[in-house]
């Protein structure tokens, strides 16, 4: 692929890379088999599988490809973890602050800041067992500055995880 | 009991050591404590349900014992899990066997010192 085509096929809109439908199809087809060939990718869209590279390998450059990386069932290895949504209120002017902290911390696998009633810092947190849990809440979130209270649910059952779908997303505007 | 001692149970404890009054796992009412006297007084206005769930739990004795090392109160406290109080009955009777070691502490040296 010469240049002129790469710089078509992402363009740059208000910072935002535009994709076109090939680019689509190969991020597609990655995030359902991130290992299989740049040949098996190419055979299956109709595509050479140079240009399965050079598209790739741009979407690398650009960061639209952030990494690949393995889904471990923790649950299969022994690694019995419990999970919980934590919600933190604030005091607005310490939110910033307390996301900060929270976010240095391993328990902490995801953090919001949310837009409800008050405002609220949304952290998914996991440990090995309720206890852990408890006392990771109390010892290292309550005494925060600027904690005004802390709701946690325990997750009891996982009913759908997904990662963000390019094809859902993209596909149909671009097509 | 010395001065020393009776003043060192009575500070005011760094944050971090602080008691903070949940009412089930994760549940952190926004009420806490740092010293002996704040303790007393959020007994009176916290969620019942809070001093249940701590009492069960054996926090409050733990932190009376290990962060204000008041061992004496730290017993009276424990020996409340036996009469599975619950509700008003125990903000009061935790109530009294606080207040009571408070006063011995500080009337003892004169409130000033407190």
């Amino acid at each position: 692929m010469c240049q002129k085509d790469r710089r078509e096929a992402l363009k740059l809109k208000n910072n935002v890379l535009s994709l076109d439908a090939t680019d689509i199809d190969i991020l597609e087809a990655l995030q359902n088999d991130c290992r299989q060939t740049y040949m098996a990718i190419g055979k299956r869209l109709g595509i050479a599988h140079s240009t399965v590279y050079e598209r790739i390998k741009k979407m690398e450059e650009q960061h639209v490809i952030k990494k690949y990386t393995a889904v471990v069932d923790a649950e299969r290895i022994g690694a019995r973890k419990i999970t919980a949504i934590v919600g933190v209120y604030t005091d607005p002017k310490e939110t910033e602050k307390v996301a900060a902290r929270l976010a240095e911390s391993p328990e902490v696998i995801e953090l919001y800041t949310c837009l409800a009633e008050e405002l609220l810092i949304s952290a998914k947190v996991i440990a090995a067992d309720q206890e852990r849990l408890h006392a990771f809440i109390a010892n290292s979130v309550a005494p925060l500055p600027g904690v005004i209270r802390i709701r946690t649910s325990i997750v009891t059952k996982k009913l759908k995880e997904t990662q963000f779908s390019i094809g859902n997303e993209l596909k149909g505007a671009h097509l | 009991m010395t001065w020393e001692s009776s003043s060192k149970i009575l500070r005011t404890v760094p944050r971090d050591k602080a008691f903070y009054f949940f009412t089930s796992i994760g549940n952190y009412t926004g009420v806490s404590a740092s010293s002996l006297k704040e303790f007393m007084e959020r007994i009176n206005d916290v969620n019942a349900k809070s001093l249940e769930f701590h009492l069960s739990r054996g926090d409050l004795e733990k932190w009376i014992a290990e962060v204000l090392q008041d061992t004496e109160l730290a017993t009276e406290v424990k020996r409340l899990q036996r009469f599975n109080l619950t509700g008003d009955a125990l903000r009061s009777q935790l109530g009294m066997t606080v207040s009571r070691r408070f006063k011995r502490l500080t009337g003892q040296f004169g409130s000033a010192r407190t």
